[in-house]
């Protein structure tokens, strides 16, 4: 059923750079360490400590604003954003206000009837991370909250969308895009589970036709690309539940719980939203020349969208399978290495989105850390390919090949598994089954020509395997209608 | 007036003050003179002058990205009312 409304959808996304250290100080910040193991004066925010700006996390944004079409500022400057919470030591966040360092971006998605839709990006700034707060589950602890602020003063990137999307589909298409982008560039991670990339969705409907927006909700950190979808769903329906049922929308922030699929409301936005914004006093501001854009820009990699394209065009593979290999950077790697050593990229690309990554996600191994790399598995093809074995051996070899690290050659040889293309050797097999099954013989003859794949079958099998299809095929029928 | 008392209120709440009201009477009439010496800056012709970000004229103050020693676990806690390992203990917050 067409809904009454029109969904709007804007993302604030917040990128976890893969620094070494702190946006404003020496300290390493390393994932899941013992709480305040990784603390100096200036994420603790002790007096007297001075921020210094991390160079990395700026040649970081000057990257990411790069690669989303964003207009690099050349002058920009850090602002405090004021609140108090306890994982907040300073009692406000170094972020960035006015003149971020990233502006007026885009991103094109495909929407769900494959066209192309250019979302906007607003805005992407530079800002740090707050600590981490562990609440007490023992009875001595259940009124006490822990402050671990090894996460504290962490780099972000924050990223803000334009409320250009239109449903958790597109919203989906757009982060995942985002997600890629970031991933390939290196400065993220892309772990969700551990918070690297996290999401608010400001989500709001409208009558279709209304050119103001809604009231908007906002779902806030939600760690899966599945439950963000769940969220901003179940987000659409209860406002329009409030709507239709002749209430309003609450601006609010709303906690999605994944275990019962809804949401709960956080705090009334109307007083947080007061920050009182103001330029750091002990950051200065930051000019980026145009020598080190250009320098930054011829040093990005290949992005999936322009390898995606190069697949297509290039390669000749269907859009679809370009899609799936250019959207994980070591997978599209070990696919172009297979290519010149076999000459045919659809038989790599099949091979490589098939049984390569069903290993790999079967044993949950990195395709880094493959046993069989690109010219093993370039061997193997190659062997389909002048006919030595069929593509149905091959497999069996492929997992002894993933198991034992050995090359194809050697187990085909070990094994005997060499395929039969002597056609007298063929013609007795097919003799011998034929003989042996004479009824089906005689209704395929009357006609019956489904029969053709029991025939196969059985010859497949007299051989082991071994036969060469084609040509069973071929003499078959001969035999057959003969 | 130039601030109003809801306006003080207001910013009380921001920073986590509770003032009485003769408290929020003081301070509506201190931050009253402030806002109104502030004002003499209106008077000035800005026209075409860049906001100042920073009143030293400097920019790009980079450090490398190395890790350098911080604290440790012991240090970090030192000033902490009530210091755990778990972490720095505060009232529960939960949201």
């Amino acid at each position: 059923m067409a809904s009454k409304y029109e969904t709007v959808i804007g993302l604030e996304v917040h990128v976890q750079l893969t620094t070494d250290t702190k946006i404003f100080c020496g300290c390493s910040k390393v994932f899941g360490q013992e709480p305040n193991t990784q603390t100096c004066p200036v994420c603790l925010g002790l007096p007297g400590a001075l921020p210094v700006l991390n160079e990395k996390v700026v040649e970081f944004a000057i990257k990411t604003g790069l690669a989303t079409n964003c207009a690099i500022a050349p002058r920009s400057i850090f602002a405090r954003k004021n609140y108090f919470y306890p994982d907040l030591p300073k009692g406000y966040q170094i972020s960035q206000f006015e003149l971020p360092i990233c502006e007026h971006g885009w991103l094109d998605i495909l929407t769900e009837n494959e066209a192309e839709k250019r979302i906007g990006i607003t805005r992407i700034h530079m800002e740090e991370d707050a600590g981490k707060l562990v609440h007490g589950e023992t009875q001595e602890s259940s009124r006490t909250s822990f402050v671990d602020l090894n996460r504290a003063c962490t780099p972000l990137l924050e990223s803000v969308s334009e409320p250009d999307m239109r449903s958790a589909d597109e919203a989906i298409a757009y982060l995942k895009k985002l997600h890629q982008i970031v991933v390939y560039l290196g400065v993220c991670d892309g772990n969700l589970e551990e918070g690297s990339f996290r999401c608010d969705a400001n989500v709001s409907i409208r009558p279709w036709g209304q050119k103001e927006l809604g009231t908007r909700a906002e779902l806030k950190n939600i760690n899966s690309f599945r439950f963000i979808k769940q969220a901003i769903e179940y987000e659409i329906e209860r406002q329009a539940d409030l709507l239709d049922s002749g209430s309003q929308v609450v601006q609010e922030t709303r906690l999605f719980d994944s275990q019962t699929g809804t949401s709960r409301s956080m705090r009334s936005k109307e007083e947080a939203h007061d920050y009182r914004y103001f330029p750091d006093p002990d950051l200065v501001p930051l000019v980026i020349d145009k020598a080190w854009i250009a320098e930054i820009r011829e040093g990005l990699p290949e992005l999936p969208e322009a390898k995606r394209l190069r697949f297509e065009s290039e390669m000749g593979l269907s859009a679809y399978d370009a899609e799936i290999l250019a959207a994980d950077q070591a997978l599209a790697a070990f696919f172009e290495a297979c290519v010149p050593l076999t000459g045919d990229a659809k038989l790599c690309a099949n091979w490589v989105m098939g049984e390569i990554s069903r290993q790999l996600n079967e044993g949950n191994i990195a395709i880094t850390d493959a046993p069989v790399s690109p010219t093993r598995l370039a061997g193997l093809l190659n062997r389909i390919k002048d006919n030595t074995i069929s593509g149905k051996i091959a497999k069996n070899v492929f997992e002894k090949m993933w198991q034992s690290g050995q090359e194809a050659d050697a187990i085909i040889e070990a094994e005997g598994l060499k395929q039969v293309t002597d056609s007298s050797a063929i013609e007795a097999l097919i003799e011998e089954v034929i003989a042996a099954n004479p009824g089906q013989a005689a209704e395929y003859r009357a006609g019956k020509e489904k029969l053709m794949g029991f025939f196969v079958g059985q010859v497949m099998k007299a051989s082991k395997g071994k036969a060469n299809p084609g040509m069973v095929n071929q003499i078959l029928k001969d035999k057959l209608s003969g | 007036m130039k601030i109003s008392r809801a306006e003080v209120e207001h910013v009380s709440r921001l920073a986590r003050l509770t003032l009485t009201d003769r408290e929020l009477d003081a301070m509506q009439d201190e931050m009253d003179k402030f806002l109104g010496y502030v004002e003499q800056l209106n008077q000035l012709d800005t026209e075409g002058i860049v906001p100042t970000a920073h009143v030293v004229p400097m920019e790009n103050a980079f450090r490398k990205d190395e890790v350098q020693p911080g604290f440790t676990r012991e240090q970090a806690l030192a000033n902490a009312p009530e210091p755990d390992p778990a972490g720095f203990r505060v009232p529960r917050v939960i949201e």
